[in-house]
């Protein structure tokens, strides 16, 4: 498995910490998942200090930490909460989200080349959430980013991978740059497919965190993962038009 | 001095930014940022607030 920024991931699943029924249940789907990274936010901290209870159970988990720009939509916003989440979550690690749109949430790539290239040069390692446009990541690379994570279909959406041939164009374009599918999956077949076109990783959030189980369809997602890993690694036959026999003819019986 | 502290409008004796988190409360892990410009909580201490001052205090918090 490629090495994000010189860390290992012990698994190919990227979970996100959002939108749970119970911090409790929250808990389950990492335990039952053994999901190596959680993403985090930042958010306008209460008179309460339900912050510190949360980020205590996150470091419970033992789990590595990749706290996001979700909201932003300009480069100084975005770059402004980086550097508070690099302070918060003491890691140089950054999901860099830079939302173009209102409906679908697209990236807008160019605020997001521009950020990336700031937060690298202030010693970020950055995560570039981005379309599976191969000349953005041409430039996100440039930028310095040394990971991309194209999206599979817009956030929450559960739709899957919208557009397999970009996606399998993007794993060849870049071969050796460690690929993340995030957003858009919504069932472990699809998080297995990603898995299967050879991307390194995949990050949810909705399709296990509004599930009617979460920790059980954290389960099938990280055994979904596991076997489109596998599948991959294994060099799956091609497609075919027509059927050929698998049962050799040579030495059939003749009946007729 | 009036300032506004995430989002709402307060009245406050503390002078610098490090004196507000503690006037209100605030303790464990946080981020701080003062119109809009992050400020590093080595830099606390020594920023002085001005009347209408806009601060932001974050804290970790779930995420996709």
């Amino acid at each position: 498995m490629k090495r994000f920024y010189g860390t290992d991931l012990p698994n190919p699943l990227m979970l996100g910490t959002a939108q749970y029924p119970s911090p409790a249940i929250l808990e389950q789907a990492f335990r039952q998942s053994a999901a190596g990274v959680a993403t985090v936010s930042l958010r306008r901290e209460g008179a309460g200090g339900a912050g510190q209870t949360f980020w205590s159970m996150i470091r419970e988990l033992g789990v590595l930490v990749l706290p996001n720009t979700a909201g932003c939509h300009t480069v100084k916003e975005a770059v402004t909460t980086a550097h508070m989440a690099r302070e918060v979550f003491d890691t140089p690690w950054i999901k860099l989200e830079l939302i173009g749109h209102t409906d679908s949430l697209q990236p807008d790539v160019f605020q997001l080349v521009e950020a990336a290239r700031i937060l690298t040069e202030d010693g970020f390692q950055v995560f570039p959430y981005t379309t599976d446009d191969l000349i953005v990541g041409e430039r996100l690379l440039a930028a310095g980013c040394e990971v991309l994570m194209p999206w599979g279909a817009p956030i929450g959406s559960g739709r899957g991978l919208n557009n397999e041939y970009a996606l399998r164009a993007m794993r060849a374009e870049f071969p050796d740059v460690p690929l993340v599918v995030d957003a858009g999956i919504g069932l472990p077949s699809h998080a297995a497919h990603a898995m299967e076109l050879g991307f390194d990783a995949v990050l949810l959030n909705t399709a296990v965190a509004r599930a009617g189980d979460p920790a059980a369809m954290a389960k099938a997602m990280a055994l979904a993962v596991q076997a489109g890993q596998l599948a991959h690694q294994a060099d799956p036959i091609e497609a075919r038009d027509m059927a050929e026999a698998s049962t050799p003819v040579i030495g059939k019986a003749f009946l007729s | 001095m009036k300032i506004v502290l995430n989002g709402e409008s307060r009245d406050v004796r503390a002078e610098t930014l490090s004196e507000l988190l503690k006037e209100c409360g605030f303790s464990g892990r946080v981020a701080t940022a003062v119109n809009e410009d992050f400020v590093p909580s080595s830099l606390r201490i020594a920023h002085k607030l001005a009347e209408g001052d806009r601060i932001e205090v974050v804290a970790p918090m779930q995420g996709g």
